[in-house]
C-alpha cells in the first residue's frame, strides 16, 4: 500500500507516543494526493502529535508512516505555538526567504529570482511593501501571514498546518483559509488541525475526526455528524479517565456528569464543539 | 604630562602594552559576534557558566605544566568543552532544562578548580588564573588569540545562517534541516575557545565580560544583526583600550579594569542609547497623547 502514486501520506496502524504516553493509537488510512483535510478532535486527542509524526519529527512507537518526504517529495510544516523569537532582529523578506532553505541551505545566496518569488509570496498574503519591516513590529495576524508566505516559498507538495488560525482575527482567518484552499487547487496535499467546525465545513472537503484513536475519516459532511462528535467526546473522556488530567481541558473534570451532554467544551482559542453540541440538542 | 603621553604614551613606550592592545582587538573581533548571538539566544548566563567551567582544566594545566600557556589553554578548552557537551547530553536525555544542567556542571567544575589550585599552588596563582595578568600576554598568547579569532570568524561565516535561524525559529530549522544540534554544539565550542583565548589577559572569570557587556550594550544602539556584531566588537575594543590605560595609570589589575569600562559603556547605553533605552522610553511617554 506504499508505492501508490495517488497517496501523499500512508498511515499503517500507527501508534504515536508522547513522553511515553500513547497519544495516537492504531491509526490507518491515507491522505490522497491533492486532498484538503481538516483534522479535528477534543483537546489532547493527539492531533498535534499526528502532525509531528507526519512531518517526520516524531518516530511512531508502532506502525509505519510513509509520507511524501520519504519518497522524494517535500513537506512544509507549520507547528502550533511556533517557538519563534518574535523580537529577533530579522526582516519580513529575510523570514520569507528562509522558505527557500532547500535550495540555498547553509551558505547559498538568495538570487534575484528567489527574491522575486519571496516578494510574490508576500503579495499573495496581502503584505506587499512589508519586505523591509522588522518582524518585531508586526501584529500577530500580520506575523501569521508572513509565516504563510514562507510556506508558499517552500513550495512543498505536502503542507501540514497545526492550528494555523489560533491567534488571528476573523479577516486574517478568512484570507488564510482562501489561501489554503488555493493550495489544493495547485495540486498540493494539505492537512490542517482546526477547532472551528464552521470553518471546516466551509473550506475542507475531507475531515479526520480524532480522539486518540480515529473516530471517522472521510467527506466532511459525513464525518461531522452529531453521532460521531458525541462518540469522539466519549472516547476522549475515557482516555482522560485512564491517563490523567492532561488529556483534556481540566474544566471537563469539574463538570457534574448530569450536565455532561449539554456542556460546551472550551479551550483558550474559543468555544469548541459548540455547534456539535448544538446539533446534538436539535437531534433530541 | 600631555594628553598624548596620557593616551598613547604607555603603548608607545612598552611592548607589553602594545601586545595587550592587539590582544584586546583580536578578542573583540571574535567576541563581538559570539556575544551578540549569546545575548539573542538568551544564553548570556551560559557564557558565564562556561567561563567558570574552564577553571579546573586551566588549573590542571598549571599543575602539570606550570605557568605555561599551551598547557593551561589546552586544559581549559578541554574542561569547557566537556562541560558544554555533558550538559548538552543531560538536557537532551532528561527533562532538566539547559540552564539548570549547565549550572550543575559549572558549579562542580568551579569547585574542582578552586580545590586544585588551593592545594597545589599559592593564592597568588589562583588570583592570576581568576583575573589574568597583562604582563603574561606574550607572543605565544597573541598568536593563540589571533588563531582563535580567525577560527571564530571563519566558522561563524560557515554556520551563520543555521545559527541565526536556530535562534529565531528553532522549530523551522528542525523541520527543514536536522543539523540544528550540530550547529549548537559548534557554537558552544566557539564560546569556549573565545573564553580560553581571553583568560590569559583577563582571567577566566573576566573573559566573559568582554564578550557579554559590549553585546548587551550594542542592543541600545543598533537593530540589525550584522550591525549588532560590529558594534559590539567596536565597543569591546574601545573598552580594552580604555581599560588598559586605566589599569596602567592607576596600577589596577587589567581584567577587571577592562570589564569595568565595558560595564560603564553598558550602563551609559541603557540610560541614553538611541534604541529603547530609558531616555527614549521616557521621551516617548512624555510625547504620547495619553
Amino acid at each position: 500500500m506504499n508505492g501508490s502514486p495517488d497517496r501523499a501520506v500512508v498511515l499503517d496502524n500507527v501508534t504515536l507516543a508522547y513522553d511515553g504516553n500513547p497519544a495516537v493509537r492504531n491509526l490507518s488510512g491515507a491522505f490522497i494526493r491533492g486532498s484538503l483535510t481538516a483534522i479535528v478532535g477534543p483537546n489532547g486527542s493527539g492531533k498535534s502529535t499526528l502532525m509531528k509524526g507526519m512531518a517526520g519529527l516524531l518516530r511512531p512507537a508502532a506502525g509505519l508512516i510513509r509520507s511524501a518526504g520519504q519518497v522524494g517529495g517535500t513537506i512544509a510544516y507549520l507547528p502550533q505555538h511556533a517557538e519563534i523569537e518574535r523580537g529577533f532582529p530579522i526582516s519580513v523578506l529575510q523570514t520569507v526567504l528562509l522558505g527557500h532553505w532547500r535550495r540555498i541551505g547553509w551558505t547559498g545566496g538568495a538570487t534575484r529570482k528567489l527574491r522575486e518569488r519571496a516578494q510574490q509570496a508576500l503579495a499573495a498574503v496581502g503584505l506587499e511593501g512589508f519586505e523591509r519591516r522588522p518582524v518585531e513590529t508586526l501584529s500577530a495576524g500580520q506575523f501569521q501571514r508572513v509565516l504563510f508566505a514562507r510556506l508558499i516559498a517552500q513550495d512543498a507538495g505536502l503542507i501540514l498546518l497545526d492550528e494555523p488560525l489560533a491567534a488571528v482575527d476573523w479577516r486574517t482567518s478568512e484570507d488564510l483559509l482562501r489561501l489554503i484552499a488555493s493550495w489544493q487547487q495547485e495540486g498540493r496535499t494539505v492537512a490542517a488541525v482546526l477547532h472551528d467546525l464552521d470553518q471546516v465545513r466551509a473550506y475542507f472537503p475531507e475531515t479526520l475526526l480524532l480522539a486518540c484513536e480515529p473516530v471517522a475519516w472521510g467527506p466532511t459532511r459525513d464525518v461531522l455528524m452529531p453521532r460521531n462528535l458525541r462518540r469522539a467526546r466519549r472516547v476522549a473522556e475515557t482516555w482522560s479517565g485512564n491517563a490523567g488530567h492532561h488529556w483534556t481541558d481540566p474544566e471537563s473534570w469539574a463538570t457534574p456528569a448530569l450536565q455532561r451532554d449539554h456542556r460546551v467544551i472550551e479551550n483558550k482559542s474559543g468555544p469548541l464543539w459548540q455547534d456539535g453540541v448544538g446539533s446534538d440538542r436539535s437531534v433530541r | 604630562m600631555t594628553l598624548y603621553d596620557l593616551v598613547f604614551g604607555p603603548f608607545a613606550e612598552f611592548g607589553f602594552m602594545r601586545r595587550a592592545l592587539v590582544g584586546c582587538m583580536a578578542l573583540a573581533l571574535g567576541g563581538g559576534p559570539v556575544g551578540t548571538l549569546l545575548v539573542l539566544r538568551r544564553m548570556s548566563l551560559m557564557g558565564d557558566a562556561l567561563s567558570h567551567a574552564v577553571l579546573p582544566g586551566a588549573a590542571l594545566g598549571f599543575i602539570f605544566g606550570g605557568l605555561s600557556l599551551p598547557a593551561m589553554s589546552t586544559g581549559g578548552a578541554a574542561a569547557g568543552l566537556a562541560v558544554a557537551l555533558l550538559s548538552g547530553l543531560v538536557t537532551r536525555l532528561t527533562p532538566l532544562r539547559e540552564d539548570a544542567s549547565f549550572a550543575a556542571f559549572y558549579l562542580i567544575s568551579l569547585a574542582l578548580g578552586v580545590l586544585l589550585v588551593s592545594t597545589h599552588g599559592s593564592n597568588l596563582d589562583l588570583l592570576h588564573l581568576l583575573f589574568g595578568s597583562i604582563l603574561s600576554v606574550n607572543d605565544t598568547a597573541l598568536i593563540l588569540i589571533g588563531v582563535v579569532a580567525t577560527i571564530t570568524l571563519l566558522t561563524l561565516a560557515a554556520i551563520w545562517r543555521p545559527l541565526v535561524v536556530e535562534c529565531f525559529d528553532p522549530g523551522f530549522l528542525r523541520a527543514v534541516d536536522g543539523r540544528g544540534g550540530l550547529v549548537h554544539t559548534i557554537f558552544l565550542a566557539l564560546v569556549v575557545l573565545n573564553l580560553v583565548a581571553g583568560f590569559q589577559a583577563l582571567g577566566t572569570l573576566m573573559a566573559v565580560g568582554l564578550m557579554m557587556l559590549p553585546a548587551a550594550a550594542a542592543r541600545f544602539w543598533v537593530r540589525e544583526l550584522c550591525s549588532l556584531s560590529a558594534a559590539s566588537s567596536a565597543l569591546g575594543f574601545a573598552s580594552g583600550f580604555l581599560g588598559l590605560l586605566l589599569s596602567y595609570h592607576l596600577d589596577l589589575p587589567s581584567g577587571p579594569s577592562i570589564v569595568l569600562v565595558a560595564g560603564i559603556a553598558y550602563v551609559i547605553s541603557v540610560l541614553v542609547g538611541p534604541r529603547a533605552s530609558l531616555r527614549t522610553l521616557r521621551l516617548r511617554r512624555r510625547w504620547s497623547p495619553s
